[in-house]
């Protein structure tokens, strides 16, 4: 009945089926229609929820698992290897079978461990990725909630993670896990002040919170052109502390391998591990998307001024496209930091911050309201 | 005033060492050019290793089937856990002297820890690094081996 719906839905349309890629409205008010003539309006909300929950998770799954393949292949060919090369074709199903394997494994419960918050912790950062992904707009009309406070939501619910780590190196009772936990919450405190000013930065230029406003705005210019140096720095700063955000990188001492073993999941095993693992790539993900939607433009394709056919050849390109190619670009930046940069001491990491970030965050934001205020932006 | 020149020309210079770091990573990145990966089982048949590898001990011979070996035992008081046991015969030559020659040179595979003390301290540099390296074999008696070839001599000129 459900498959009936969606492809009357589909059928309904009055274009083409592939003029779906360019417009996701239509095709979900459509869905949205069927459903409410067939049922009451309470079933019709909670099937809508279902599938949107089901898509959430294919969608998690698949990219979670796409970017540890894709971040052992950046790393390979940094350095003059090929990476996973033996299962499918050049190893792209390498991560499949590794989560099969997790989830063959034996879940060891650990001795003098707090079980419930030992069991909670995975969850809770499991559930801080999917409230933030329903919040990001993925092309036209490809947006599960679009708040009015957008982007406040996204940062809001996303420093809620540290709560999930915290969790999971306090319940462990080990003291690898414990330091791991309490570096990485010192670095999220930090960083969350810079991520939060850069996107101020950007929320003057647009003069909204609303994440489909900010891309609209967007129209004319990406904001990382339209506010030319103030929304470059906010462009760079927010890279770094989305870096540092997200325990990656040259950032990573909350996982520390040489010192911690593994930080703060040292004791999960089994698919609890693979939980954190996917997390911390999807948190990844996150961090890319919104740089994307908010300096890059979203699913907005490159504009230039009043070239017509250049414009017409861009808008060809599907949104969804451009979106996924803008957050794979800064996703490569970041794996780039990664297997570049040599790993930070906890005081080189928070003099970074408030010596350096901080004060130039402070003064940016100054300079894009007076900017703003002036209307020198394009 | 001057350290506020230092902090910004600090940043400058961080950043542009930052970034020629990762001009070389996003280099390699999109041109790799030599890949060091051997996919090994694959290319078995023209894989080549290095001339410094380790694969075991061997003991090189020439076309007329003679090695350079005198049956010292040196190689065999060098090795740290008893590789290698040198079984020596004596013969009497045509002028009617005595002499020591090489019966069997035993070289136990299993227990060789590759420390390459046997083929540095070689008086005649007898011994060799091969780079065969499959030594996988279903009876460990299999890794006990005579490093001379059956009827092989003593090189002239070699003492």
């Amino acid at each position: 009945m459900l498959l009936n719906t969606i492809s009357n839905a589909l059928s309904t349309l009055s274009e083409p089926w592939w003029k779906v890629f360019y417009d996701f409205s239509s095709l979900t008010r459509g869905i949205d229609e069927g459903l409410r003539s067939s049922m009451s309006e309470f079933w019709a909300v909670t099937v809508e929820m279902l599938i949107i929950g089901v898509v959430f998770l294919l969608f998690y799954a698949v990219i979670g698992l796409f970017l540890v393949i894709a971040e052992r292949k950046v790393c390979a060919f940094i350095q003059n290897r090929l990476g996973p090369n033996r299962i499918g074709p050049f190893g792209l199903f390498q991560t499949v079978a590794d989560l099969v394997k997790l989830l063959f494994k034996e879940l060891i419960p650990i001795k003098n461990a707090d079980s419930f918050l030992f069991n909670l912790a995975p969850y809770i950062v499991i559930i801080v990725n999917f409230m933030v992904l329903a919040a990001l707009p993925y092309g036209k009309g490809l947006h599960a909630i679009d708040f009015n406070i957008g982007i406040f939501y996204v940062i809001a619910v996303s420093s809620m993670s540290v709560i999930g780590v915290l969790l999971a190196g306090w319940s462990s009772n080990s003291k690898y896990s414990l330091i791991g936990a309490m570096r990485s919450g010192a670095q999220i405190v930090s960083y969350e002040l810079s991520i939060g000013l850069a996107i101020i930065t950007v929320v003057i230029l647009a003069g909204s919170m609303q994440l489909s406003e900010i891309v609209e705005a967007q129209r004319t210019g990406w904001f990382i052109f339209k506010g030319h140096v103030p929304a470059f720095i906010a462009f760079v700063i927010y890279v770094i502390s989305g870096t540092a955000e997200t325990n990656r990188g040259p950032f990573d001492m909350a996982e520390a391998e040489s010192e911690l073993t593994a930080g703060y999941h040292t004791e999960y095993s089994g698919i609890k591990f693979a939980f954190f693992y996917l997390a911390e790539y999807i948190n990844m993900f996150i961090v890319a998307a919104v740089a994307s939607t908010l300096f890059l433009g979203g699913w907005m394709p490159f504009h230039v001024g009043n070239w017509e056919s250049f414009n017409r050849i861009m808008d060809f390109i599907p949104p969804f496209f451009w979106f996924f190619g803008k957050t794979f670009f800064v996703i490569y930046l970041i794996m780039l930091f990664k297997w570049t940069f040599p790993r930070l001491r906890i005081d080189q990491l928070l003099t970074l911050e408030w010596k350096y970030l901080l004060p130039i965050n402070l003064v940016n934001v100054l300079v894009m309201a007076f900017l703003v205020l002036m209307g020198w932006h394009f | 005033m001057n350290s506020i020149i230092q902090y910004f020309k600090e940043i400058i210079q961080g950043v542009g060492s930052l970034l020629k770091g990762m001009q070389v990573t996003n280099r390699y990145f999109f041109s790799p050019g030599k890949i060091v990966t051997q996919k090994y089982p694959e290319n078995r048949k023209d894989l080549k290793m290095f001339e410094r590898f380790k694969g075991e001990v061997v003991m090189p011979h020439n076309e007329k089937n003679e090695h350079k070996c005198t049956g010292c035992g040196i190689c065999e008081i060098n090795c740290p856990n008893g590789t290698i046991e040198v079984i020596s015969k004596s013969i009497v030559t045509e002028d009617g002297k005595k002499k020591r020659v090489i019966d069997k040179h035993i070289y136990r595979l299993g227990m060789c820890t590759f420390c390459a003390l046997c083929v540095k301290t070689c008086p005649s540099n007898a011994l060799a690094f091969s780079q065969e390296f499959e030594h996988a074999v279903f009876n460990r008696a299999l890794l006990i081996k005579t490093l001379n070839k059956p009827g092989s001599q003593l090189m002239k000129g070699v003492e």
